[in-house]
């Protein structure tokens, strides 16, 4: 058919049978491209916090707005199967021995931003001055925003890099990533790095975490859960 | 505006079509047309509103509620392709994407320039023929990335990484693509009005579309037709009446 005066070469089928090839392509090969774009494209200060897959972090929060806290009024408590409850403030977070790490950050969505510095106080050093029960499976976190929840089993929290990070980037925590406390269990998915932590509470059983009631893995190794191949995080 | 009165400020009632509203105009697009314009209109705008809320950092740190913008964008993915579907039932449609489909040597010279108003376009021009191209181009590329991201779980972390590279970037472009898209029609309130009511006058046709507006001369009331149009336009009328 030759509707009026619209004569000429299929220009239009043939953009977007082009598009089409060249979406392929790019799915086909996207896994790697994308690599590259976030090494190059990420380098430029201040891009990576305006366009997603610059290679930076992208922000994920469970409910409307930012969680509220104040310095003066915030308190992290250990609780639960303890021999000695602890409610720290951030001023005496502060005077505990603070450890330094810098680990990959990997999204169970496919995202990985490389060497990100963390520091705070190490998870096994806080349930050690709480004369957390040995014998108990499990630590549970709860967050301020009063909805995230995850855990993890006792073993696991008494890893070396599992951290309760107070700075980021050797500022302290900004809002976005969870301020002014947040877990960063780094050889796991970044589901179980727990933001706005107000709530560690030593316990007999592991119960699923807020994405975990949502299939995800429980035991979230970076590369050994979830279906996922990435790199270990180490 | 010149085309709803004659030049002489009086109405010669119009021969062929009786409603007086519509002398001196060309129909452009009929109901269903404008109707599928809307429609996707609104979901793309949707679909980036949503995705804004989902991907900008800045923004989705300050909003917050993932799992219901998730909701809303894969819903509004899933819609967008029955609009266009749909349409394909009406026929004024079908002669569009037709016309649409096909560039002319007029359409490439138009497209490169100089001097655009000098050179006559059909019902839509070359740029208009390209961008509808792209468009159907990005709504099939996303619409199938978007379906691998939203049924990750049924694909390997090499297409799922893949596809979400593509969904990304392809974004991006989509955006600049839609505000140019807007920003045209932002600038011309008459095709607007072509969109909304469906009907163009006759100049507005005779400026930006010569060669389809001077076929439709035979939908005007002759008062409306140039001097050197009236022979063809007037015999034309006799026919009908």
């Amino acid at each position: 058919m030759d509707p009026e005066g619209d004569t000429g070469a299929p220009v239009g089928r043939r953009i977007v049978l082009g598009m089409l090839a060249l979406g392929a392509l790019g799915v086909a090969v996207g896994r790697q491209a994308s690599t590259v774009v976030a090494n190059s494209i990420g380098a430029i200060p201040g891009v990576s916090s305006v366009l997603p897959g610059a290679g930076g972090f992208q922000i994920y929060s469970v409910v409307s707005g930012q969680p509220q806290w104040h310095p003066d009024t915030y308190r992290l408590s250990v609780s639960g199967r303890v021999g000695k409850p602890l409610s720290l403030s951030l001023p005496e977070l502060a005077t505990l021995p603070q450890t330094h790490m810098t680990k990959d950050f990997q999204c169970v969505t496919g995202w990985r931003v490389r060497d990100v510095p963390w520091s705070g106080v190490l998870l096994s050093d806080l349930l050690t001055k709480a004369q957390a029960d040995r014998t108990a499976a499990a630590v549970h976190f709860s967050s301020f925003d009063g909805v995230y929840t995850e855990s993890l089993t006792m073993s696991q929290a008494h890893r070396s890099d599992m951290l309760i990070a107070t700075h980021m980037y050797g500022q302290p925590i900004p809002q976005e990533h969870g301020a002014p406390v947040r877990l960063v269990a780094a050889a796991m998915y970044g589901y179980k790095s727990i933001k706005w932590l107000s709530g560690i509470t030593v316990a007999s059983t592991v119960i699923p975490g807020y994405w975990e009631d949502d299939g995800y893995d429980v035991d979230a190794w970076v590369g050994r859960s979830n279906g996922r191949t990435d790199p270990p995080v180490v | 505006m010149p085309g709803s009165a004659g030049p002489m400020g009086e109405r010669i009632p119009p021969l062929s079509r009786p409603d007086a509203s519509t002398s001196g105009q060309i129909k452009r697009f009929t109901a269903d047309q404008r109707w599928t314009h809307r429609a996707v209109a609104f979901l793309v705008i949707v679909l980036i509103i949503t995705a804004i809320c989902l991907y900008v950092p800045m923004v989705s740190a300050a909003v917050g509620q993932r799992q219901l913008f998730r909701q809303l964008h894969i819903l509004a993915g899933f819609a967008l392709p029955v609009p266009i579907l749909v349409s394909l039932l009406f026929a004024p449609s079908r002669r569009d994407y037709s016309r649409l489909n096909r560039m002319s040597s007029t359409d490439w010279r138009w497209l490169r320039g100089p001097n655009r108003p000098a050179i006559p376009a059909e019902k839509f021009n070359g740029g208009q023929k390209l961008y509808s191209a792209v468009s159907l181009g990005w709504i099939l590329v996303m619409f199938a990335t978007g379906l691998m991201l939203a049924y990750n779980t049924f694909f390997a972390d090499q297409w799922r990484a893949g596809a979400s590279f593509v969904h990304d970037w392809l974004a991006l472009a989509v955006v600049v693509l839609v505000a140019g898209h807007m920003y045209k029609a932002w600038e011309d309130p008459e095709a607007r009005r072509g969109l909304r009511t469906g009907w163009v006058s006759h100049a507005w046709a005779q400026r930006h579309h010569a060669t389809w507006a001077q076929r439709h001369q035979h939908d005007l009331s002759p008062n409306q037709s140039d001097p050197q149009m009236r022979q063809t336009s007037d015999a034309k009328n006799a026919d009908t009446e």
